[in-house]
């Protein structure tokens, strides 16, 4: 009971502070998810339409993938200093790899008699592209977008440490502090936002994309 | 670069132990109970399922978050690490266990029924043996995750890495943050190199698969 009125009155008293770490949080997220979307989804197909570049680039990923996040994260500080930009950096390059390498399997998994029929029917490169293949593998290109989004929202967590500010704010605090209320209203808040965000990407696939059930990250 | 690890030798090489002990521990209860949790899972598919879906929901959880979590049960230090990080590895390996002992050919599955083994024996004599590069692929993950994720325990006094990592971003130190980097990308690939080596001495044919 104690506890639970400890929780009353930080919400009672934090409630403006809680709003905004929480808005910082989501706007971290969805603007290093757009930028890397930007990012991933024309180098992924690029990767595809030219083979020798996607071997360099997957290998590259793959050892990049190896570098712990919270390495990735604090590397950034000697070049960029701290602030929003080196965590904004860092969220990009975790999140880059997933929306990569998703677009280029779509784009790879496209039936070939898809593109032969596209051709029979007298489509131009243009039209094969926007009405063919891009719906085709948008079901696992947003596999990878819901992979990297979960992905920032934990890792932008982490990226409080290097001054973003958002809900990680409050869990170092709490660290500092030795304050329950706090880990657990900061903790609770970024656990309850990844589960939100893989609500949400469920739901879109389900609403649009009856067909593709069955593709799951 | 290299006057700084003369210099600090001995503190880094025991940050370097720390973290090992530290992944090694995890890995070894991960290990086990993931083993245990796949023979469950194996012989009541129902509450395999169930476990597959509580394990899917806590590896969402971001790990800062379910450290802070915890701190209210089991304190500060390494023995709340060590329950975040076996958590973390029980959907990895679960998963990949679970999907290679399923995905044994079903023509051979029913050849061992039909000679007379008992769901035990097929387990453990027929599935698992062919399931083995599926199940080093779930190792390996969990492997690179852990030691990732260890590092981020530093901030709840688990020591390893990630208080050298720390530490060089409160002091902004530059030389300490390259080589908190560099030794984990190291304990990560050595011990990487050390699954794929078990692989290939039990499994010589199948070594050279990678996870995806």
């Amino acid at each position: 009971m104690d506890f639970f009125s400890q929780l009353q009155s930080y919400f009672a008293q934090n409630s403006a502070e809680y709003l905004r770490c929480l808005a910082e949080h989501i706007q971290i997220t969805l603007l290093s998810l757009g930028i890397s979307a930007l990012i991933g989804i024309p180098l992924g197909y690029c990767c595809h339409r030219f083979q020798q570049m996607g071997r360099w680039i997957t290998g590259i990923f793959q050892v990049l993938r190896i570098v712990p996040s919270l390495a990735v994260l604090i590397l950034l500080i000697p070049v960029l200093g701290v602030g929003l930009l080196p965590a904004l950096v860092a969220l990009i390059l975790l999140a880059v790899p997933p929306i990569l390498m998703n677009t280029t399997t779509a784009f790879a998994q496209i039936p070939a008699f898809y593109l032969e029929t596209a051709q029979a029917l007298g489509m131009d490169g243009h039209q094969k592209f926007w009405r063919v293949e891009l719906p085709s593998a948008l079901p696992q290109i947003l596999v990878g977008v819901k992979t990297a989004a979960v992905e920032i929202v934990a890792s932008a967590a982490i990226a409080a440490k290097i001054g973003a500010g958002g809900l990680g704010g409050l869990i170092l605090t709490g660290l500092g502090l030795m304050r329950t209320d706090l880990l657990v209203v900061g903790g609770g808040s970024v656990a309850l936002l990844a589960m939100c965000i893989g609500l949400i990407f469920e739901l879109i696939q389900r609403r649009w994309m009856p067909y593709a059930s069955s593709l799951r990250g | 670069m290299i006057a700084f690890w003369v210099k600090q030798q001995d503190k880094l090489l025991q940050a370097l132990m720390e973290h090992l002990v530290l992944t090694a521990q995890a890995l070894a209860i991960s290990l086990a109970l993931a083993a245990l949790l796949t023979l469950v899972a194996m012989l009541l598919p129902r509450t395999g399922q169930l476990l597959m879906q509580v394990f899917s929901v806590l590896y969402a959880v971001p790990s800062m978050a379910l450290l802070a979590l915890m701190i209210p049960f089991t304190g500060l230090g390494q023995t709340t690490a060590l329950i975040v990080l076996v958590v973390y590895n029980q959907y990895l390996l679960l998963r990949s266990f679970i999907e290679g002992l399923r995905g044994v050919d079903a023509a051979v599955q029913q050849a061992a029924l039909g000679m007379g083994m008992t769901r035990l024996q097929m387990l453990w004599r027929v599935q698992l043996p062919l399931a083995l590069p599926s199940i080093f692929t779930g190792i390996r993950l969990a492997i690179i995750s852990t030691v990732s994720i260890a590092t981020i325990a530093a901030v709840i006094n688990a020591g390893g890495l990630g208080r050298i990592l720390f530490d060089g971003l409160r002091t902004l130190n530059t030389y300490k943050i390259l080589w908190g980097s560099i030794l984990s990308c190291v304990l990560a690939l050595g011990l990487d190199g050390l699954c794929k080596l078990a692989m290939r001495l039990m499994h010589p044919k199948q070594g050279r698969s990678n996870p995806q």
